[in-house]
């Protein structure tokens, strides 16, 4: 088979020889970048968490030592993962791995643990900031109706929290998606390996390119747009109904206001 | 006489060197409205904080039923008994009005969501805010708010409720509203401190008057005693600087 002359013609020539592979390829990008992002926001939610608990000078020695180590360790991850290049850090744990401890990862663990950990070492110091901007009143009323730390931070402040930062953790989406490209140093096979394929097959770097453009731009378009979405499903209905006692089924006889000696004797029961 | 149920003794707080609270002393008996009256900065918000151990003392005791809190193990439990409601309202921003009077009674008392609903119906009803259960904090007004923040703290079924300041955020109009659920609440007999600047309100609901000046309690009495006939100066010049404004 030979290449068509006109630009056009080369490109549809691509897409008929080399199509399916390149659709393969972009799903491979689409489920590192997806499965990167979100255990990365899991593991940025529990450093980031970690790193906003404040040290209690009324905690035990051994705990307040022990938050500080580990503390420590946390910053040691963030610092690591963001100072340095993620095809650097592709290469380092793939081959190190290897070579240090003979641990041979296959291809599709090895993406997507890096892309985790990366997009970790950044969603932690947003989630950090997206803690600290939740205002201290919060967290004081969570305090005074009875709730613990953990308490405190799991219903009311991450869930907060969560919601400032989804245009970030959508960010990251993105740039997950244009940076599993740098994993095909590492030899995965994603859309990025699969165009410089094409392009050497027939010396048509322009026009794979060119679609694989399209691809990208593609993907991250209509991710961004459901990302929108889910943030405005998240900032809940913008209007609220008044409700009149039935739609609510409640009867005011059902419950009485017990007497202190009642009350006393509900929290004996309750205990 | 009836046994306190918070005893505050020889309570001192400071803020690196500066001393807010200065030995202050005082109790409280089931059933009593405490008021707590003085001018701005004299340690009135720094001591109610101080009863909830949203800040901790730097020496002295808070007994709670003859325990000192200070020495407990377990502070949520505690804080679970002593409601408190704030001058911001601090209604959680990410619940509606009905989740944010359930989610303590779930979570922290355990009590089933049915259960939890009821109680929490219950006390919106009690403060009027029934129609708005689905509402968000944002979507009220500050009145509306604090009612809320009243339904929230009573559904804890606490022993002792702790007001900072109630009606300061609130505008003229809407103070009425909260002060009434605060009056009918001491017709009951729940045992309150009232940190306020409404003195009328002050001079009506409560038995017990409390006024501080730079982190000490310089009088406490009846109403009488501290709003008609003041012993000390400094309580007169208060007084009369807030009854002419
Ligand atoms: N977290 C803090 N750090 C340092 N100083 C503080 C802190 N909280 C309060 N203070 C200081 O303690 C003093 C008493 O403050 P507090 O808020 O208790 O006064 P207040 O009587 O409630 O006044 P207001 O009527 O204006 O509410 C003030 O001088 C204040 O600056
Ligand atoms: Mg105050």
């Amino acid at each position: 088979m030979s290449l068509p002359q006109s630009f056009i013609g080369r490109i549809i020539f691509i897409i008929e020889k080399y199509g399916m592979s390149m659709l393969k390829g972009a799903g491979t990008t689409l489920v590192i970048a997806l499965i990167g992002t979100i255990a990365g926001c899991i593991i940025g939610f529990i450093v980031g968490t970690i790193q906003a608990t404040p040290i209690n000078k009324k905690d035990s020695i051994l705990k307040r030592i022990l938050l500080r180590f580990v503390k420590i360790v946390l910053d040691i991850y963030v610092e690591v993962f963001r100072g340095t290049p993620m095809m650097v850090q592709a290469m380092f744990i793939f081959y190190g791995s290897a070579v240090l401890f003979n641990i041979h990862m296959d291809m599709w663990t090895a993406a997507c643990f890096i892309v985790s950990i990366n997009t970790g070492a950044y969603m932690a110091e947003t989630v950090r900031g997206g803690i600290l901007s939740i205002p201290d009143g919060q967290t004081e009323g969570a305090m005074a109706i009875g709730m613990n730390h953990f308490q405190t931070m799991l219903y009311v402040v991450l869930p907060q929290a969560l919601k400032n930062i989804m245009p970030q953790i959508g960010n990251n989406l993105i740039i997950n998606i244009k940076d599993t490209c740098v994993l095909s140093v590492i030899g995965v096979v994603e859309l990025f390996f699969v165009t410089k394929t094409v392009s050497g097959a027939y010396y048509t770097v322009f026009e794979a390119n060119t679609i694989t453009m399209a691809m990208y731009l593609f993907m991250t378009v209509v991710l961004s747009k459901l990302l929108r979405i889910i943030e405005k499903k998240l900032n809940g209905p913008e209007n609220y109904s008044l409700s009149t006692t039935d739609t609510l089924a409640y009867t005011s006889g059902l419950l009485k206001y017990p007497s202190k000696e009642e009350q006393h004797e509900k929290e004996y029961n309750r205990s | 006489m009836k046994k306190s149920i918070i005893e505050v003794k020889h309570l001192k707080k400071s803020f690196g060197n500066h001393e807010v609270l200065k030995d202050i002393n005082f109790s409280v008996k089931p059933g009593d409205v405490t008021s707590i009256i003085g001018a701005s900065g004299s340690g009135k918000s720094t001591l109610l904080r101080c009863i909830n151990l949203l800040e901790t003392p730097t020496s002295g005791e808070i007994l709670y039923n003859n325990e000192d809190v200070l020495l407990s193990k377990n502070i949520p439990s505690y804080r679970a008994k002593v409601g408190m409601v704030f001058q911001n309202f601090n209604l959680f921003e990410n619940m509606n009005v009905l989740q944010n009077c359930m989610i303590g009674l779930t979570k922290v008392l355990k009590l089933d969501k049915e259960k939890a609903k009821k109680e929490s119906l219950f006390f919106l009803e009690k403060v009027g805010m029934l129609p708005y259960v689905n509402a968000k904090p944002r979507q009220l007004s500050g009145g509306q708010k604090q009612r809320v923040a009243i339904a929230r703290a009573l559904a804890m079924r606490p022993d002792v409720l702790l007001f900072d300041e109630p009606t300061s955020a609130l505008d003229p109009q809407m103070v009425g509203e909260v002060l009434s659920v605060i009056k009918s609440l001491a017709k009951e007999g729940f045992t309150m401190i009232i940190v306020t600047h409404e003195m009328a309100f002050a001079r009506d609901v409560s038995n017990q008057v409390v006024f501080m000046s730079d982190g000490v309690i310089l009088e406490k009495g009846t109403p009488e005693e501290i709003f008609v006939s003041p012993r000390n100066e400094k309580t007169r010049i208060f007084l009369d600087r807030f009854m002419n404004y």
